[in-house]
């Protein structure tokens, strides 16, 4: 496949109409183990949009953990198309690959993941060495990322000084200091206890408005499912259910940020697509806007988000 | 990812493992520190021969029964003082002309006794070879033609018999036969861990009575010059071929002494580098199986610098740039410490040692290489890991 992929995924879009951030049309992953093949995904459409926020629940095993491989670019389908930021996976070289990481995924895996005997703002740095930034310049964005992820006075403590839900915002604050336009977080809370994990799902929540990240996040626990924009559930590889949560009130932290804080394109009204694998369920609601603070605060590119073409796109020309 | 910073993440990735660091770096310090010692001692060794050598006298013609080469044994020889006085009729000037016929003694002093070289000789010697004494005087035409039993003493043998006394004019017995001491050479030191004052001089003719033979064991001629040595040689071997058709003699010269043991040492030197070499080689496969077990004991934070933007070049540079600083620290520290015993070994010990430029630079090239060859494979490895899979590991 030589075909750039950018202009195959939007050459079809009417004018005025959001470029996803992610978009997957009828994506499988095969493993091989052994010469015995596991179908982890069979046959998964959905899009994410920039601002979204997604629980992603199911059980173990169901693929959650593929899905979010695949579309952080640190996996390949092995069948169907993936889109991300505008590329297709399917014509990129590892290194491409690697690139478009750095640019526009963050990951938050539930093992946190952090560099030991490295200090918080050399952790938080890395993606930003992968991107030539200078030392210094690093630093500071690193040193101004933790501030947000309210660790500005640990910059230079390590890991194994640190309680789980500090490195766990470590994390995040690596996932966000490259600025991407999406952050996939695994289970970000399973290594915690509730009240440290409510505190950190406070966190993501707060930062997803207010940067206009989108964030899609696994998790077990209902509740949190339910205060997400949209809850897709998988079983066996396949989504068997995507819907907008009924009523997600205001997160506690989006409500005491001042507006001028949201970038313009954050509009969590917006409903992420899903065209349906072969044998997922009849779509649900769409459009979970109504409600949201935030819906169509300004943001000129947001206003489009909801037409109705826009919640079934057929799936990707060849 | 740029290069000062790739060099600063493997300087820290070292530092980070300091013990396993320096325990690696090990075999590469003791591969180039016995590379840069073993090939100062073969240096130092043949520097000290030939200088040896060259100190016997100019123009020298060693002519004795047999044949020069590596491994020959010696010959019995068949030589007496009458082809002595055929040679010197050759050469044609009896000043230039030196024998010797050398046997092992017990010297004996009052109560103390020294086992030493006796060497039967002409009163040519110093002459022909250049030796002076540090005291009384050497051996005259006079005591070779009548057979006197006088001695002259090497350093150590008067130090050894005669530690508070002067030993001139006192008495030697040599193999329980009386001598007088008439001199006392000056002293040479040690060549090769053989003490080369631990000898004694006395008339040709007074040895060979001593232990009832007429033999000489070789003949030594100081050629008139240069251009005519081999000529001279030749027909010097030609006389005595004549007159002992079944005896082989070879004449050899200094130059052709030199050239044998400048080969042998030369070998020498060779085959301690390449043992050292064959260490260094084994320190290179450590370096290799660190860096395999720290790829596999990264693998979770290769996965994680992959996630967040690693390229697979980034990754195998990193792993790389380890293995290089591995290896080439572990280098310097061996020079270092091979230069540093070197010396240590040329000053306190009798064994010679000259620290040779092309040692070093092959030493340090060598480690860097072996570095750069036994890390590929590791950051090969690393680079190549699937992010997904390395993220599983525990
Ligand atoms: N690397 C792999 N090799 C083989 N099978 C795998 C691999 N990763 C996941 N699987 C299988 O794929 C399925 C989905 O796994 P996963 O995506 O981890 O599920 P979840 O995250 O929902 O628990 C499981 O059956 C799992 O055993
Ligand atoms: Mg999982």
């Amino acid at each position: 496949m030589t075909e750039p992929a950018v202009a195959d995924s939007r050459g079809d879009r009417p004018a005025g109409e959001r470029v996803p951030a992610i978009e997957a049309v009828d994506v499988s992953r095969t493993y091989q183990l052994d010469g015995v093949s596991v179908e982890a995904l069979r046959g998964v459409s959905l899009t994410v949009q920039p601002g979204d926020y997604v629980a992603l629940v199911g059980p173990s095993g169901s693929g959650k953990s593929t899905l979010m491989h695949l579309l952080g670019g640190l996996d390949r389908p092995t069948g169907g198309r993936l889109v991300i930021g505008g590329r297709d996976v399917n014509a990129l070289a590892p290194p491409e690959m690697a690139t478009l990481r750095n640019e526009t995924i963050g990951f938050v895996f539930q093992a946190f993941h952090l560099l030991p005997r490295t200090s918080a703002v050399e952790n938080v740095a890395l993606p930003l060495v992968y991107r030539g930034v200078s030392a210094r310049q690093r630093r500071e964005r690193a040193a101004a990322m933790l501030g947000r992820v309210g660790l500005g006075h640990r910059l230079d403590h390590r890991p194994n000084q640190m309680s789980g839900g500090e490195q766990q915002r470590v994390a995040i604050a690596r996932a966000l200091v490259t600025e991407p336009t999406v952050l996939l977080a695994d289970e970000p809370t399973g290594n915690l206890d509730s009240v440290t994990g409510a505190a950190l799902l406070e966190l993501l929540e707060q930062l997803n408005a207010e940067s206009g990240v989108a964030l899609v996040m696994v998790t077990h626990d209902q509740e949190v499912a339910a205060r997400a924009h949209r809850r897709i559930t998988m079983r066996d590889g396949v989504v068997v259910a995507d819907s907008a949560a009924s009523a997600h009130p205001p997160s506690a932290g989006t409500a005491d940020l001042p507006a001028h804080d949201r970038p313009p394109s954050v509009d969590h009204g917006r409903p992420a697509t899903l065209v349906s694998a072969p044998s997922a369920e009849p779509r649900s609601a769409s459009g979970s806007g109504p409600g949201h603070p935030s819906g169509g605060s300004g943001g000129a590119a947001g206003a489009t988000g909801r037409l109705p073409h826009d919640v079934e796109r057929p799936g990707g020309t060849p | 990812m740029r290069v000062a910073e790739a060099w600063r993440v493997a300087l820290d990735a070292l530092r980070a493992n300091r013990l396993r660091s320096a325990l690696t770096m090990l075999g590469v310090i003791i591969g180039v520190a016995s590379v840069v010692l073993l090939v100062a001692i073969g240096t130092g060794t043949k520097q000290k021969v030939e200088q040896q050598v060259e100190g016997l006298g100019s123009n020298l013609l060693l002519v004795v029964p047999g044949r020069i080469e590596v491994g020959n044994a010696p010959v019995v020889s068949p030589l007496t003082l009458k082809d002595v006085d055929a040679v010197t009729r050759v050469v044609g000037d009896p000043d230039r002309v030196a024998v010797t016929v050398a046997s092992g003694a017990t010297a004996r002093a009052g109560a103390r006794s020294d086992f030493t070289t006796v060497q039967g000789v002409l009163e040519t010697t110093p002459a022909v070879f250049t030796r002076s004494l540090a005291r009384g005087r050497y051996l005259t035409g006079t005591d070779v033609d009548t057979s006197r039993r006088v001695a002259v003493l090497g350093d150590s043998v008067a130090r050894a018999l005669f530690p508070d006394r002067d030993p001139l004019g006192q008495q030697v017995a040599l193999a329980g036969v009386r001598f007088r001491v008439i001199g006392v050479f000056a002293p040479l030191g040690q060549s090769l861990g053989v003490d080369r004052d631990d000898e004694v001089h006395v008339p040709v003719t007074a040895a060979q009575r001593l232990w009832g033979t007429q033999r000489v064991d070789g003949i030594a001629v100081k050629a008139p010059d240069r251009e005519r040595i081999d000529e001279l040689g030749e027909r010097i071997v030609a006389e005595l071929n004549r007159r002992h058709p079944d005896t082989e003699f070879s004449a050899v010269t200094q130059q052709q002494i030199l050239g044998v043991l400048g080969d042998i040492l030369g070998v020498l030197t060779g085959v301690l580098a390449a043992i050292a070499g064959i260490s260094l080689l084994v320190g290179g496969v450590g370096v290799s199986n660190i860096m395999l077990v720290s790829v596999r004991e990264r693998t979770r934070e290769i996965g994680l610098r992959k996630a967040v933007g690693a390229r697979p070049r980034d990754i195998g540079v990193q792993f790389l740039l380890e293995a290089v600083l591995l290896t080439t620290i572990g280098g310097l520290t061996g020079m270092a410490l091979g230069v540093g015993t070197a010396l240590l070994v040329d000053a306190l010990s009798p064994i010679p040692a000259a620290i040779t430029w092309w040692s070093l630079a092959l030493a340090f090239g060598v480690s860097a290489v072996v570095g750069i060859v036994f890390g590929v494979v590791p950051a090969q490895r690393a680079g190549r890991l699937d992010p997904v899979v390395a993220l599983r590991t525990e």
